[in-house]
């Protein structure tokens, strides 16, 4: 399973990447996709809508469940990733490749609520 | 966690193990849709010890099933033939499903769900002793003798079996659908719960990591339960807990066509449902949008409520599919309207058999 080094992420299982245009962008992790198992549905949020950090913004569904994709930052979407909407199991395949929407950052971006890849690790191996 | 005797066998194939009803059970191996596909389109094996084999023997053993079961026996004339049924209670409420395979006057098999066995073994048991019927009862999943269950499903299933099992080949190739054949210490039946052709092979414990590991050098390829579910949901198969359980009646589950109420005789249940008319429909529906359909989601039609008992997403038919419980006044090819996460998506109600032998039937 992979936690890459480069990213941030949330207890929830979102990975965020600091794209330095003041936006970052969205996906699920390894370990969330192999809890999930084969997808199967993804639905992602409509371009201009804002949320605040916690709030839902996607779905994914495999066979087995459905599970929330929370906004990891206050914001507004700006970019969905409609490949993964039309073949689900590219988040399977590539789940750090297969990201599912950009955040324009409300007051500039600042991560430092965010897990590290260590942080993240620690959560994977207590679950 | 109970542990079948493949345990270690899954684990080593990488496995994802999940708790099932007390069992530690294979999921998948990497990817249940693939799995999925691998039935349908050429052969996968599952292990299925979990499920409970029961012996029964004794002069009353035909009398004991007649009462004990709503479908009738009688129907059973031919050595190695099976029927499925519902077993059960006053009330009319199903107690378990099961197979039931004939052997002779005095001897039958019975194999019930793996959450449901110790309450089966306690019910039949009281029903004997109530009646001063003279008959054994064994389960063959535990103790001195005990057994594993190895099912191999697909267009394929049955060449593969005869590959693996050279000598039981003339005895299996003769086998119609719904019957068993007892070759030494194997039990091979033509039943299945996923729609295609294949086999249940029950055998000794001590055999089925052999058997498993020539199957897979066969080619065929290790399904979990995660598939087995998608399957047997694509051929409208019933599963217990899901689709009935204790409080339902077999009318309002699809499952009138294994009650019979044609014979004189009398069964557990009977009286009850003499005096209490089909209340719902059981049928299948399919998704028109993109989403999911799940169990205990709400389904709106023109003439009241209904209910999904099981839902997923159909891999072969690239659409999610259900079965629900509807309206008695509901028809195939109505629209109905799902509610899922408060949004009402549209479906449309068809016959509750999706796929079969590999084709789309809807």
């Amino acid at each position: 399973m992979s936690i890459p080094s480069d990213l941030q992420y949330t207890k929830s299982h979102e990975w965020i990447r600091d794209e330095k245009d003041g936006t970052v962008t969205v996906g699920i992790t390894d370990h969330a996709q192999e809890l999930l198992g084969d997808l199967v549905f993804i639905e992602l949020p409509s371009i201009g809508n804002e949320y605040t950090a916690g709030q839902e913004a996607a779905v994914v569904e495999s066979v087995k469940a459905a599970a929330d994709v929370y906004a990891p930052v206050d914001g507004t979407v700006t970019a969905i990733n409609q490949e993964v909407v039309d073949s689900p199991e590219l988040v399977n395949q590539q789940p750090y490749e297969a990201w599912l929407f950009r955040i324009q950052v409300a007051g500039g971006v600042d991560l430092s609520s965010l897990l590290d890849a260590a942080g993240y690790q620690k959560i994977v191996d207590a679950a | 966690m109970q542990k079948t005797i493949l345990n270690e066998t899954h684990r080593q194939s990488g496995a994802k193990m999940v708790d099932f009803g007390g069992w530690d059970m294979p999921l998948h191996y990497g990817s249940q849709i693939e799995e999925h596909h691998a039935v349908r389109r050429d052969a996968g094996l599952f292990d299925v010890s979990h499920m409970c084999t029961i012996d029964l023997r004794g002069a009353d053993a035909k009398a004991f099933l007649r009462r004990l079961l709503a479908n009738d026996i009688d129907k059973l004339k031919t050595r190695g033939k099976a029927f499925y049924s519902v077993m059960l209670n006053d009330s009319g409420g199903v107690i378990d499903d099961l197979i039931v395979y004939f052997l002779d006057e005095e001897r039958y098999r019975l194999v019930v769900n793996a959450g449901t066995a110790s309450k089966d073994l306690q019910w039949m048991a009281t029903c004997l002793l109530d009646w001063r019927m003279t008959a054994e009862l064994t389960p063959r999943r535990e103790g001195n003798a005990p057994l594993a269950m190895i099912a191999v499903q697909g267009p394929t299933a049955r060449e593969r079996v005869w590959q693996a099992l050279p000598d039981c080949r003339n005895a299996c190739a003769a086998l119609k659908p719904f019957f068993a054949a007892e070759i030494g210490e194997l039990f091979i039946a033509t039943t299945g719960y996923t729609g295609e052709d294949g086999y249940e092979i029950t055998l000794p414990a001590g055999r089925a990591v052999d058997l498993w590991r020539a199957l897979v050098g066969a080619g065929v390829r290790p399904c979990g339960l995660g598939a087995r579910d998608t399957l047997r949901l694509e051929a409208g198969m019933n599963l217990y807990g899901q689709d009935m359980d204790e409080s339902v009646s077999p009318f309002d589950a699809g499952l009138a066509w294994t009650v019979d109420l044609k014979s004189p005789r009398d069964f557990v249940g009977k009286s009850a449902l003499l005096n209490q008319p089909q209340r719902q429909q059981f049928l299948g529906l399919i998704l028109l949008e993109r989403g999911v359909l799940r169990a205990h989601q709400q389904v709106s039609t023109n003439t009241g409520v209904g209910e999904i008992t099981s839902g997923t997403f159909s891999p072969t038919l690239q659409q999610s599919i259900a079965l629900a419980r509807l309206p008695l006044a509901s028809a195939i090819g109505d629209i109905v309207q799902v509610t899922i996460r408060d949004k009402p998506l549209p479906a449309r109600v068809v016959k509750p058999c999706f796929v079969r032998h590999g084709k789309a039937l809807v």
